[in-house]
């Protein structure tokens, strides 16, 4: 069994520890138990189930830092792997940035692990994927979707008395349909800590009727257009933007960078409709209590208002600068309001209801300019309702520049990145003014 | 690992088998295979990176920083990436397949910062990754290209480049931005690999015409209808493609593939149409096959095998043409070299890249350099606008790490050849933003 209770996991640190002669010393430890399954054309392609179990030992002599891995336990590995840190430490230059490990810290325990999660079998994903592939047969579509769950574990132990533990458990599920013609596409996307949560069928039905709506594309005019995007698009777009990294921004090198010197620190840089957040402890999207340099995570404001209220210091950076550290987001939640997505469409006189965002990629990462496409259901809004699905587009835009002509916020909801598949907690939004620069004939 | 974790692991896989077995659609069909019995197959090297003492190569990545930071870089990163994986195949078909390969990165992103404007540009290292040892690292002088700055063939300089990367990022942060509309696009190979695997190397995989990428990397407009009229003309009379999982120091190059097929060498697109996918052993007899096209891969143990890109590479010119040349002819351009951002639509038809450095070109000769620059383009009408390709002597690689496909995702190294190429007419958009 790869996921090591906290006892457990403390026991072999200890040991590991035991066998240090370094001058400071961290062993990390982690674990998974997971599994997935990928269908295709109506049918499963592929599927897995994977245990895995790792140690990471740092081991420092005065600035001089190395780190090896194994996965391997007997007494024999685990002496081993920590003298050949030691060895390659001896040997590493001296990071002039090398901080002293911290001593002991009171972590508050996540609440991100569910029971249930962590007992699901290769039988309960098949469940899943069959009423998911149901669905698409009795609308005469073929789907292509992927299931997976993971339960994990991560715990560390240092030569100065700290010890942190965190047990968490994660589901996802995406599907693409799409008609044999292969003139329609719809898409759906969900990821949550609870399985109980993930409704596979009611999930399809949207991407299905995606599809449905999406036949029959009519090509309009690239330009700037009001857009609503659904959540699954803005978290891929937003996802690009969550890097508050005082560093970056004091070296001149991040789009919070102020021309002459300095940062956006207190600066407003995005419409007041803005405020995003990060905690640990959100029930909807919980996060560990704790990051790697052992500093514990809390509730932290990073755009207040449209304001810059916080950026993330390293322990490093924090001294250098004279603050105190702040670790980076744990989880992002971006405010909203109590409208839905239908609420958007009937309040618009113009615009495009975007589905999902494809192939995101910076531009520059000076004004975070990204280009990507909209597929899997692209709809033109008249007066309040969506008249007729429209072909794809590409767009050059920036999030900073978008959440500068926010018109409206929907009601947040827990959503995956298409490409981390990370999750969020992000609003749909109505956008004025977004750059749509060519067309695209892909479905 | 005991006899007992190995029996636990493959009862898990039969439960796994068991679930899904209910849902299965259509039955496996495998292109034949014989065994090759007891076989190996080596990358050959000259210099065992791994043989090399780390002194060495951290001497070398010191001594790269400090050239940028001499040259008035703000910031340096460099970087030394090497893997050499060791691969042993076993199959009921009587293989026993023992492969030690060997592939070489070394990179380095140089970035400069202009505080009063608040302006920072960066200009990547101009090497490729390859399918070689640490000679990949020993340049002699019959491996650079000179140009308006020196390229890279077989064998790399990085200190060499760090210095003209240096000049370049202070020369990127003072250029012109770019007037939007229609130019002659001559790519460099360090620029045009990325655009052949994005619109050529990816819409040719058979498993993404088939839809078992819909999900997550896309499918291709390369439908198979295409493909069955034999006169479908992908690209201009002078581009000929071809995959090829055997081609020196290329980054996919190996003996046999994770399905011990033997690997081969495959016309893809021929004079401008397309003739061939990308095809493993369950797809072969889809296309008509008798046997695979040994381009199966996963990367790594625990990973399942799947079809993944093969080296696909433009063929050089057959007649004597010099980049030089090819700037002469060229009234309104734009020459771009390195590789850059890059996005491409699900089915590969609309796409759009930057690039490290761009020139611009006017009246055929090099004018300055500009900023701000990427193009926007149709694959077909962009391949179909190919008009000129300099002949075999600037025949090059580039490549990458971390093409990816499949869920749960995984990374496929592969290379990709061409030499200079010219596209006429390509719709060039400009980037530059205010927030």
């Amino acid at each position: 069994m790869a996921i090591l209770s906290k006892e457990e996991a403390q026991t072999i640190l200890k040991k590991v520890l035991g066998f240090s002669k370094a001058d400071e010393c961290e062993v990390g430890l982690s674990g998974s138990e997971g599994g997935n399954i990928r269908y295709a054309r109506n049918g499963v392609s592929t599927a897995g189930d994977i245990s895995t179990l790792g140690l990471a030992v740092t081991s420092t002599y005065g600035k001089k830092s190395a780190t090896s891995t194994i996965d391997q336990f007997d007494d024999k590995s685990l002496q081993t792997v920590v003298k050949r840190s030691e060895e390659l430490a001896q040997l590493a230059p001296e990071n002039p940035e090398y901080m002293p490990l911290q001593g002991p810290q009171e972590f508050p325990e996540g609440i991100g692990y569910i029971n249930s999660t962590a007992a699901i079998t290769p039988d309960t994903r098949a469940e899943a994927v069959l009423k998911s592939i149901q669905v698409c047969k009795d609308a005469n579509l073929q789907a292509a979707g992927f299931l997976e769950n993971t339960t994990g574990f991560n715990a560390v132990m240092n030569s100065k008395g700290l010890f942190a533990y965190n047990k968490d458990t994660d589901v996802i599920f995406s599907v693409t349909t799409r008609n044999a013609e292969g003139t329609a596409s719809g898409y759906a996307a969900r990821g949550f800590n609870d399985i109980s949560k993930l409704d596979t069928l009611t999930a399809t039905k949207i991407a299905a009727s995606k599809a449905n709506g999406s036949k029959g594309a009519k090509a309009i005019e690239p330009g700037k257009y009001t857009v609503i995007l659904e959540p699954v698009a803005a978290t891929y777009m937003l996802e690009n933007m969550f890097r508050f990294d005082a560093r970056q921004a004091d070296e001149g090198r991040s789009f919070l960078s102020k021309p002459g010197g300095g940062t956006r620190l207190g600066e407003k840089l995005m419409d007041e409709k803005v405020t995003i957040y990060s905690d640990p402890f959100n029930p909807e999207l919980p996060s560990a209590t704790w990051d790697r340099e052992g500093d514990k995570l809390e509730k932290t404001t990073w755009i207040d208002k449209g304001v810059v209220k916080n950026l993330s210091y390293s322990r490093y950076w924090a001294q250098k600068k004279g603050v105190k550290p702040l670790p980076g987001p744990s989880n992002i939640i971006m405010e909203g309001g109590t409208a839905s997505v239908e609420d958007l469409i009937k309040s618009t006189e113009r615009g495009i209801l975007v589905s999902r965002l494809w192939y995101i990629r910076m531009v520059d990462p000076q004004t975070l300019l990204l280009t990507g496409l909209t597929r899997d259901g692209t709809f033109y809004i008249e007066n309040g309702k969506i008249m007729y699905p429209v072909k794809n587009f590409r767009f050059n835009e920036s999030p900073v520049i978008m959440l500068n002509n926010v018109e409206a916020l929907g009601k947040p909801e827990r959503s995956i990145s298409v490409e981390s598949y990370r999750s969020y907690l992000i609003p749909p939004m109505k956008i004025r003014d977004f750059t749509f620069s060519s067309l695209s004939d892909a479905v | 690992m005991t006899k007992e974790d190995v029996a636990k692991t493959a009862e898990r896989a039969v439960a796994v088998a068991k679930a899904n077995a209910k849902i299965q659609a259509e039955p496996v069909q495998l292109a034949p295979q014989k065994g090759y019995g007891e076989v190996s197959w080596k990358t050959p090297i000259e210099i065992n990176a791994f043989e090399v003492p780390i002194k060495d190569k951290t001497d070398l990545l010191l001594s790269v920083n400090a050239a940028a930071k001499a040259g008035g870089a703000s910031f340096i990163n460099s970087i030394f990436f090497a893997v050499n994986e060791q691969k042993y195949f076993a199959s009921t078909d009587g293989s026993y397949i023992d492969q030690d390969i060997h592939r070489i990165f070394p990179s380095f992103v140089v970035t400069k910062i202009d505080a009063a404007s608040g302006k920072f540009q960066s200009r990547k290292s101009l090497s490729s990754p390859m399918g070689m040892g640490y000679e990949y690292l020993n340049a002699r002088p019959q491996d650079k290209v000179s140009g308006i700055v020196t390229r890279y063939k077989n064998r790399y300089d990085m200190l060499e480049d760090v210095k003209a990367a240096t000049a370049e990022a202070n020369q990127k942060i003072k250029a012109k931005t770019v007037e939007p509309g229609k130019y002659d696009l001559i790519l460099d190979p360090s620029h045009l690999w990325l655009t052949i695997h994005e619109s050529v190397g990816h819409p040719t995989e058979l498993d993404r015409v088939l839809g078992y990428e819909a999900n997550y990397a896309g499918t291709s407009f390369l439908t198979l209808d295409k493909w069955e009229s034999k006169k479908f003309q992908f690209g201009s009379k002078l581009v000929n493609v071809v995959a090829d999982k055997t081609q020196p120091g290329s980054l996919g190059a190996v003996g046999y593939d994770d399905e011990g097929v033997k690997c081969k060498k495959w016309d893809l697109i021929s004079d401008g149409v397309l003739v061939n996918y990308q095809a493993i052993r369950d797809q072969a007899h889809i296309i008509g096959l008798k046997e695979s096209q040994g381009c199966c891969y996963a990367q790594s143990w625990n990973d399942v095998q799947f079809q993944r890109m093969a080296n696909v590479s433009l063929q050089p010119g057959k007649t004597k043409l010099s980049v030089d040349d090819m700037i002469k002819n060229t009234e309104k351009g734009i020459y771009i070299i390195g590789d850059g951002s890059f996005s491409i639509d699900q089915q590969r038809y609309n796409f759009q890249f930057g690039g490290q450095t761009f020139y611009e070109i006017k009246n055929g000769k090099i004018a300055g350099m500009l900023n701000d620059v990427a193009y926007q383009a149709n694959t077909r009408e962009f391949w179909n606008s190919c008009a000129a390709i300099a002949d075999e002597s600037d025949y090059r690689l580039g490549g990458a790490f971390n093409d990816g496909k499949g869920q749960p995702s995984q990374s496929n190294a592969v290379s990709h050849g061409s030499a200079t190429t010219r596209f006429n007419g390509v719709n060039v958009i400009n980037t530059a933003r205010k927030i």
